[in-house]
């Protein structure tokens, strides 16, 4: 089948688009501009857009709603104001902000919600979001209406991808966190006593330098005249080790982590994701199955995988399974459930019940519950099967944990 | 602005991309001059994309007026574009992304301009082609841009499919940028200086923190001769043996008393980096086909490209059969002052090894009667350091690729059909060359009107049969489905599949400029419907 599921072209598709569908889109920088470009003409005509930088001289290579006279506003009011001028039926409505700063309602507002985003805190944010929309019924059964999908977009270089999430159907970011590449690090000995090469004399000013001299004054990566005391030093100290190289654009690149960024790279992954979101939307035709890789650098390569979800992800999933034995207490339940692979240094002052009945909470109900932590689970809840509910302020969401006692 | 002020002030605007390309790069874009022909939204993102990357100038040849079906899928045109040159207003919204670039437009039809004017295209670096063009006209554009050294690239969407292609007699890169290609480290054959380096550290006399840092390079240069004693004189020639080399390595580190060894990072690196023996440093077999070439034989119409190739070879064949060392080392865990010293070691190295090509060069040069100083010394060592990825592509003009459909060589796009994996897209190509017949009878797309619909389905099926029977060519089992999924899309452009089209001619074009990557070699087929590509190599 190339169409989705139901699919029948109708009349009634394009006013859905233009009147009723509600998209939001994370993030008015490359991708961004490119993707509100490419809704607004597959005539999705209420957009809303949130972004927290203002625009600067180095987005003009890509960030094509945007003029050397807008440099220092807000993007995503500058990029709302640009496609309403241009594309005729189309509301773009602009959020100048944080997204961590609006409520989960606002979220919850929307069809369908698209990130261009560069940072993995700010995807894993709306991941644990939209996944705490999620209702699962007591035999884990997922309420489909709480489905909030995701579209994400991301680029480096020649590089890039497109991923459709439907939270508790295909892998969210939490089930996939290995996609990410770890960030480099240089040992403090290195920097301090080895340096071996430009990045080394930087990362030295930087880190360990700049902290001893300015105790008081945090380092800003975006204030110039940090960066260019950082470049001083840098350049001193590469000198003082015969090491050469050091420019002030290397300086910017390893401070900043400047991620390299083209029109062309940002233009073939957003418009993918646009597709995305249109067939995830209308169902007129299958959508992508789930994560495309995309390279461009040697000539043109992708890759579409279908990822798998983690059954046991504490972010999406309905809950992790455990069999204890009848022995065990509420306390060696906790610690079991602690050291849980999936769970590992999310759980640290757990709070466990079962339905209505408190079995151990942290809180105004400590002293009450405490006593039950060296009571046998099977004495606590009678029965040998039951769903458990286990709050942790360092946990995303409720995490469920289907109990068998064997 | 003075010129030091503009300079600073591009370098702000680029600089997202000059980290990727270098400013050679950007000096590049800077000075091409690029034509499309046919503004319609794929050939309008595509420029814009380019616009952004700072070319010089364009030119728009389109000889439609704006429509009100145009404004629907193309954001280079706006309400006041309506009944206007379409070629005239995509270039006016062109100029408003760029303060620098030089714009012009042609209201005339390409393929009459073609016609008309061929020496027209014979000044700019690029030509941009998208679709509406009758094969006939693209077979003589082609022929004028291959004879004037001007590259082609066509794209072009269908509904919710694209395809994109180039065009050019070859195109050389030197810089191909490839990103986990292994550094010639030379530890499996290593110069006289590198060999009398390692030789000079006595191990067991070190202290314990020197011990530590000693450069993977070296350990790897120590164990190897450690390791030919006891294997007359052989480096690890199996995986048995390179796993038997590896904890042999393991081996060689200081025990601190009963069986007790604190591993340093120099050893473990040492056996990360193992491969380097038994990989790295051998002739990439493109490179020999390259040598062997009749272009490698230089004459006085050679370019610069050749005449370096050539030296390279002569530098190969007189020498110890090795290529010129590119002379960087990565970063190891060493002290500062061994780091060093064992950097400028390969940078010696490097710098000999271009006076012994540049040597060559001149000679060639000098026989061929050309002045010697044609060639800079910064060329020839971007060359040297570079000749493990070289890339010369040459491509098929558009007859031959047609011919490989149709002809009888069709056994490869056969065996695409029968493979589970690339059988859709295979069958996407073959539609979309038959969507291309069907305008050249028609005049137009399939399924423009509504009305038409089932009527040209049914025609369109006729020519994808009679190409597939043709070419004795297996169909596939969604055909039917695939045939109406483009006719149910006409003409109306899908603008995200015309973005990624409009993305990949304007990224094949700044590879092509900017002489960096590596150039699509056949022809892409972009698949909306899956989200995947397949790259048909003809």
């Amino acid at each position: 089948m190339l169409v989705g599921p139901g699919f029948e072209p109708s009349e009634a598709i394009l006013p859905f688009l233009r009147e009723d569908c509600r998209v939001l889109v994370i993030g008015a920088g490359g991708l961004g501009c490119e993707l509100l470009k490419d809704l607004a003409l597959l005539a999705f005509g209420n957009i809303e857009v949130i972004d927290m930088d203002t625009i600067d001289v180095s987005n003009l290579n890509r960030q094509f709603l945007f003029r050397m006279k807008d440099v220092g506003k807000p993007k995503a009011v500058v990029a709302a104001e640009r496609i309403q001028e241009r594309i005729e039926g189309v509301k773009v409505v602009p959020h100048f902000g944080r997204i961590e700063d609006k409520s989960p309602e606002f979220y919850k507002g929307f069809h369908i919600i698209v990130l261009g985003l560069d940072s993995v805190e700010a995807r894993s944010w709306i991941n644990e979001t939209v996944c705490g929309f999620l209702e699962y019924d007591d035999d884990g059964q997922l309420d489909l209406s709480t489905i909030k999908p995701l579209v994400d977009g991301g680029t480096e270089g020649f590089k890039g991808h497109a991923r459709v999430i439907l939270p508790g159907i295909t892998p969210c970011f939490a089930c996939t966190m290995w996609l990410f590449p770890p960030q480099v690090k240089f040992p403090l000995c290195t920097l301090a006593e080895t340096p071996r090469t430009p990045v080394h004399c930087i990362e030295y000013a930087h880190l360990i330098q700049w902290p001893k001299e300015n105790e008081i004054v945090e380092f800003d990566v975006d204030n110039v005249e940090h960066l260019q005391w950082c470049h001083k030093n840098a350049v001193k100290r590469a000198e003082q080790f015969g090491i050469g190289g050091v420019t002030f654009s290397l300086v910017q690149g390893v401070v900043k982590n400047i991620i390299p960024a083209i029109a062309s790279t940002n233009a073939i992954v957003a418009a993918a994701c646009a597709t995305e979101v249109l067939k995830t939307v209308t169902m007129c035709c299958a959508g992508m199955d789930n994560y495309m890789m995309y390279m461009g650098a040697e000539g043109i390569y992708t890759h579409t995988v279908k990822y798998e979800k983690d059954a046991e992800c504490p972010v999406c999933s309905s809950g992790i399974s455990l069999t204890i034995s009848e022995s065990k207490t509420l306390a060696e339940l906790i610690d079991v459930v602690s050291a849980h692979a999936s769970v590992k240094g999310n759980i640290s002052a757990p709070s466990i019940s079962c339905g209505s009945m408190n079995l151990y909470m942290h809180g105004p109900l400590e002293e009450a519950t405490r006593p039950n932590l060296q009571r046998k689970v099977k004495d606590l809840i009678m029965t040998n099967k039951a769903t458990l509910a286990i709050n942790d302020k360092k946990l995303p969401r409720t995490l469920r944990l289907n109990l068998t006692i064997a | 602005m003075t010129g030091l002020a503009k300079e600073d002030a591009k370098s702000k605007r680029y600089d997202r991309q000059i980290r990727i390309w270098g400013r050679d790069g950007q000096r590049r874009l800077e000075t091409a001059r690029v034509c499309l022909l046919g503004a319609d939204a794929d050939g309008a993102e595509a420029m814009k994309n380019l616009v952004l990357g700072g070319v010089a100038s364009y030119t728009i040849v389109d000889g439609d007026e704006v429509k009100p079906w145009d404004l629907a899928d193309n954001f280079l045109l706006d309400k006041e574009s309506l009944g206007k040159s379409k070629a005239e207003c995509v270039s006016r919204l062109l100029q408003e992304f760029s303060e620098e670039v030089s714009g012009k437009f042609i209201n005339e039809r390409p393929d009459q301009l073609i016609a008309s004017e061929p020496g027209f295209f014979k000044d700019f670096t690029l030509v941009l082609v998208h679709g509406r063009i009758g094969h006939e006209v693209l077979v003589s554009l082609e022929k004028t841009c291959r004879s004037h050294g001007v590259k082609l690239i066509f794209g072009r969407s269908y509904g919710l499919f694209g395809m994109v292609r180039i065009s050019a007699e070859e195109h050389d890169v030197i810089e191909s940028k490839p990103e986990n290609a292994l550094l010639d480290l030379r530890v499996n054959r290593p110069w006289k200086e590198l060999a009398e380096y390692a030789g000079k550290f006595d191990m067991e006399s070190l202290d314990d923190m020197t011990y530590k840092h000693v450069p993977f390079v070296v350990l790897l240069l120590k164990a190897a001769e450690l390791w030919k004693q006891g294997h007359q004189g052989a480096l690890p020639a199996d995986r048995q043996q390179q796993r038997e080399f590896k904890q042999f390595v393991r081996g060689l580190q200081r025990s601190k008393g009963e069986g007790f060894v604190d591993e340093g990072d120099n050893f473990k690196e040492a056996v990360d980096n193992a491969h380097y023996l038994w990989g790295g440093s051998s002739i990439p077999s493109e490179l020999l086909e390259y040598f062997g070439s009749s272009s490698c034989t230089p004459t006085v119409d050679s370019s610069d490209f050749w005449i370096v190739m050539a030296a390279v070879k002569a530098f190969v064949d007189n020498g110890d059969g090795a290529l010129p060392l590119p002379g960087s080392i990565p970063d190891m865990t060493a002290t500062t002052d061994l780091y060093l010293d064992l950097k400028r070691l390969y940078e010696r190295k490097a710098d000999s090894d271009v006076a012994r090509v540049e040597a060559n060069v001149k000679e060639i040069l000098v026989s061929l009667a050309l002045d010697k100083n044609r060639i800079s010394t910064e060329y020839i060592r971007l060359f040297c350091k570079n000749t493990s990825h070289l890339k010369v592509i040459k491509y098929p003009t558009i007859e031959e690729e047609r011919q490989s459909i149709t002809g009888s060589k069709s056994t490869y796009l056969k065996s695409l059909l029968l493979s589970e994996d690339t059988a859709e897209n295979a069958f996407v190509y073959i539609l979309m060359h038959a969507c291309d017949k069907f305008e050249e009878i028609n005049t137009q797309q399939p399924g423009i009107f509504d009305s038409e619909l089932e009527a040209d389905k049914e025609r369109l099926k006729g020519i994808v049969n009679s190409i597939m029977s043709e070419a004795g060519l297996p169909t596939i089992p969604l055909s039917e489905e695939y045939i109406h999924e483009v006719c149910r899309m006409g003409s109306g452009g899908i603008h995200s599949v015309e973005a990624v089209v409009g993305g990949i001619l304007a990224q094949e074009a700044i590879k092509l400029i900017t002489n960096q990557f590596v150039p699509l070699k056949g022809t892409l087929v972009y698949n909306a419907i899956r989200g995947t590509t397949l790259n048909l190599g003809m």
